[in-house]
């Protein structure tokens, strides 16, 4: 899967048309609407253990993804794009993760913050209680590996799940693309 | 009181048991039979005032059950641990609700991960895990094929 790399001389998709007197922006509405999308998530506020540090972290003045578009974290999923899986998924928490996530409007996206929640992490072995990666129970676009990931690698994960809505290539968009196309 | 001079006190009053300093604090070692009646010379003593249980605990030593209490006095500000001796094939044990009412939770929490039976408890069932749960997670012969992975 390829997700391209938007350069920062390209901000919005598309080409402009110079006419006398001005131009016309030539583009995709597809790409128009993918390319507003990618630049406004709000996440919603989910943490379950010590990777939520490092979310917060990362969110205020310091790092503060609002520069990106992730501008205000949500109370409700109902509000929410992009939950943050930041920490632990124990047995208990897996079914009110699943309710979260279906409680988000279309469309969603996930992001799977630290070992814990890419695959249980440190609580791999001899655990009786914690669910071996978040992705036995919702699906998810952006792995961040750390524990916890620096405030940077979440940076790095949250831009790139902008550049792969860009792309049309999050595991929602190839859904919807598949059931409206068949391919 | 000090460490030393406490530990001199408990010898005093508890000679038949094993008290010695620990990494912190004294460390007083007895049976489970005689936990209520130190508890109460520990608490109502004007000069010891063990006011306030900060921790509970229990250690799994496979051949028997460890009851770890750390006693705080919030008067002094001296401290004791208690480790008491409980039976493995009979995990049974007094509860100290009635004596500081934050051993409640405690107990239920020890009941629900080791198993340990603490009489007179006024509401002895699972904390955390849920009501049908088969099991004791934290015992060291705990065994779940399906969500334990061995290492």
């Amino acid at each position: 899967m390829d997700v391209k790399v938007t350069p920062p001389s390209a901000p919005f998709p598309g080409s402009v048309q110079e006419i006398p007197g001005g131009g016309i922006v030539l583009s995709t509405l597809d790409d128009v609407i993918n390319w507003a999308r990618s630049n406004s998530l709000w996440p919603l506020v989910f943490g379950t253990s010590c990777c939520a540090i490092e979310m917060m972290s990362a969110a205020s003045a310091k790092y503060d993804f609002s520069r990106f578009g992730f501008e205000v974290a949500r109370a409700t999923p109902r509000q929410a794009d992009v939950i943050i899986i930041a920490g632990t998924i124990v047995n208990k928490m897996a079914p009110v993760l699943k309710r979260l996530f279906d409680q988000m409007p279309d469309p969603k996206y996930v992001i799977a913050m630290g070992a814990c929640a890419t695959s249980g992490g440190p609580f791999f072995y001899n655990t009786y209680s914690v669910v071996k990666g978040a992705d036995h129970v919702i699906p998810v676009d952006v792995y961040v590996a750390g524990c916890p990931p620096r405030p940077e690698a979440l940076l790095h994960a949250l831009i790139t799940l902008q550049e792969k809505i860009k792309s049309g290539l999050t595991r929602d968009q190839i859904r919807t693309q598949f059931a409206e196309n068949g391919k | 009181m000090g460490n030393e001079e406490l530990i001199l006190k408990l010898k005093e009053v508890f000679p038949e048991m094993d008290c010695v300093q620990g990494n912190d604090w004294p460390e007083l070692s007895f049976g489970s039979d005689r936990l209520i009646d130190v508890i109460t010379y520990l608490k109502q003593t004007p000069e010891l005032a063990f006011d306030y249980l900060f921790c509970e605990t229990c250690v799994d030593w496979k051949t028997h059950f460890n009851m770890v209490y750390h006693l705080d006095s919030t008067r002094y500000r001296h401290n004791v641990v208690l480790k008491v001796k409980t039976d493995r094939e009979k995990p049974e044990i007094a509860s100290l609700a009635h004596v500081y009412r934050t051993a409640e939770q405690h107990e239920r929490e020890i009941f629900d991960l080791f198993g340990i039976v603490f009489l007179g408890h006024p509401n002895l069932k699972r904390i955390m895990l849920t009501e049908e749960w088969v099991g004791y997670p934290l015992r060291k012969d705990y065994e779940d094929p399906i969500n334990i992975i061995k290492l």
